[in-house]
């Protein structure tokens, strides 16, 4: 039964290092725009709240539609970027973007509920024991934070895994370049006598979805016990 | 080195304008709870900006709003020990004591991590985390991680409050270790009058956002016409040196050229002991009072009377260089002639003592 194909392979390769790509690259931001909205006040914060939360809302054609009027090779910011060798259009890396912006929204609000439960007054402690801000940010602030940091890490991954309508409609449904395994299933479910291959990939999809929610419980524990809250 | 302080701030219909300087020792801010007392500290800290002020700690500015110019809070070399401790709760005591020491550089001076631990009592907690220890533990590792700061100041603020009466027992001797053994000036922030009276060197009395009164503990406590938290509240303070011990069981004190019995105290003659005296425990009689169980009875004269808003009037005797509030009726003021150079026999009901 699970005798993939080379082709299926790819997908379920091409998955993994996408939504592995969208997590990472997306973590520094997401920990920095969370910490804005938890802790800063500027003008604009509203602004900034509603940027990142509209991929939860828009239909994700939308969101995918968009991020190629802004990052297709024609658009002003990729042709910007193709001039020092960054290419998102119709690549792997594409997807990666469009998973990340897809996951983002996620990954912001469980950083920001585990930034906003630190009581400040530990970090003002640290500032009178003569740390800096940016100190106090890495060996306060940030160790507290991290199991939000995990929790919304795999979230944006299993989020990243599942990504389809913006993937599709940014990059497309190429083979060995942009096809993950939501786009493979729905590639095999609209051929005839694909059922087979798309219910073998959909098992590996439930299988990856599984193990990422179990790594992150056990992780989600060890941190607990280190940070004493369990 | 001495801490001056002067500030004024305005916030939320709350209008504070103080000064004062604190001398080497133990400086008390004392007062009620909305007097000031926190904001005084923490614009000390650097954690709250007042509007106008300037601080000074041993002739170094911390803080000129005329000059523009306020240190931030990580290079004032402060150990502030807060009420609820606030230990970081992912790292090790180890690593909560030395959290200061690593930004303060290893050549900081100051107390090493041993000699800390020695002194606190808190060496076989190291490898604990903070939720593994009681409040008093916490409070003692809060107290060795301020020092370990290399700091040039200690704030306090109401480090005790949260404590119940036995752990306080607990934590207090390490205060006055602190207090006689390292030279540091320290502010700590109370509004407990005995703890006042077993720590301060020097009491800054704070009303509303003013300075009441400061000056040295035992005169400022023995005032009559200070007693921020009302005349119930008031109470003597007096320095005594243990003397001997009876076979009946009782410890013979002297207290500025006067003797004082009390039961047993597990010192050696020759020790000092400071002794809190309530104004309520304290009765007047112009005659020696004769078959009376009271084993206290000292000689003195009234220095001053003050009457109060009620029916009470607090009246101040010097009894040889002792001085002790009563907390009378105006009614007995007016049938004794308890006026300032009359004789009176002060008795003692209760005397407590801080024991170790």
């Amino acid at each position: 039964m699970l005798d993939l194909g080379p082709e299926e392979w790819t997908a379920v390769r091409l998955s993994l290092q996408v939504a592995a790509w969208a997590t990472l690259a997306s973590l520094p931001p997401g920990i920095l725009v969370a910490v804005a909205l938890a802790r800063w006040s500027f003008p604009g914060k509203q602004l900034l709240n509603g940027l990142v939360h509209l991929p939860l809302i828009l239909p994700p054609v939308v969101t995918g539609y968009l991020l190629l009027l802004t990052f297709g090779t024609n658009a002003p910011v990729g042709a910007a970027l193709k001039e020092i060798g960054i290419v998102f259009a119709f690549r792997w890396t594409g997807a990666a973007l469009a998973a990340a912006v897809m996951a983002f929204p996620l990954m912001v609000r469980a950083i920001r509920l585990s930034v906003e439960a630190i009581d400040p007054r530990l970090e003002e402690a640290a500032a009178t024991l003569g740390a800096s801000r940016g100190w106090v940010f890495l060996t306060v602030t940030l160790p507290l934070a991290l199991p939000g940091i995990l929790a919304g890490a795999v979230l944006a991954f299993a989020k990243a895994m599942g990504e389809f309508g913006a993937t599709i409609t940014f990059v497309s449904n190429i083979p060995g370049q942009t096809q993950t395994l939501p786009s493979a299933i729905y590639t095999f479910l609209q051929v005839p006598g694909g059922e087979n291959a798309a219910l073998r990939l959909v098992l590996i999809s439930v299988a990856l979805a599984m193990g990422a929610l179990l790594l992150s419980e056990v992780l989600a524990r060890r941190v607990a016990r280190r940070v004493g809250a369990a | 080195m001495t801490l001056e302080v002067a500030l004024r701030h305005r916030f939320g219909g709350f209008d504070l304008d103080v000064a004062f300087e604190a001398p080497p020792g133990l400086t008390v801010l004392f007062g009620r709870s909305g007097s000031g007392k926190t904001t005084v500290i923490n614009a000390v800290a650097g954690l709250l900006r007042p509007q106008a002020g300037r601080i000074a700690v041993g002739g170094e500015v911390l803080l000129d709003t005329a000059r523009g110019l306020s240190v931030p809070v990580h290079r004032r070399r402060l150990g502030y020990v807060f009420q609820e401790g606030r230990l970081f709760p992912h790292l090790t005591v180890r690593q909560n004591l030395l959290y200061g020491r690593w930004f303060a550089g290893a050549g900081a001076p100051g107390p090493t991590l041993d000699e800390v631990t020695d002194l606190l009592g808190i060496a076989p907690l190291l490898d604990r985390r903070p939720a593994r220890l009681s409040g008093g533990e916490k409070q003692r590792v809060a107290i060795g991680r301020a020092l370990l700061a290399a700091p040039r100041l200690v704030l306090a603020d109401e480090p005790l409050a949260a404590l119940d009466a036995a752990r306080k027992a607990e934590i207090l001797p390490y205060l006055e270790r602190l207090r006689d053994e390292m030279r540091l000036p320290i502010l700590y922030v109370s509004h407990a009058p005995a703890e006042v009276a077993r720590l301060a060197t020097t009491v800054v009395v704070l009303e509303a956002g003013r300075v009441l009164r400061t000056g040295p503990a035992a005169e400022v406590l023995s005032d009559p016409g200070v007693t921020p938290l009302g005349p119930r509240a008031a109470g003597a303070m007096l320095t005594a040196r243990v003397s001997g011990h009876t076979e009946d069981g009782l410890t013979e004190l002297d207290a500025g050229g006067q003797t004082l019995l009390l039961p047993r105290l597990p010192r050696t003659p020759g020790e000092t002991v400071r002794l809190h005296v309530r104004a309520q425990d304290v009765m007047l009689a112009v005659e020696e009072p004769r078959g009376i169980s009271a084993l206290n009875v000292l000689p003195g004269t009234v220095a001053e009377v003050r009457m109060g808003d009620g029916p009470g009037a607090l009246v101040q005797v010097n009894t040889g260089e002792a001085r002790l509030l009563a907390r009378v009726t105006q009614r007995s003021v007016t049938a004794l002639g308890l006026a300032p150079g009359r004789p009176v026999f002060a008795v003692l009901k209760a005397v407590s003592v801080e024991k170790d």
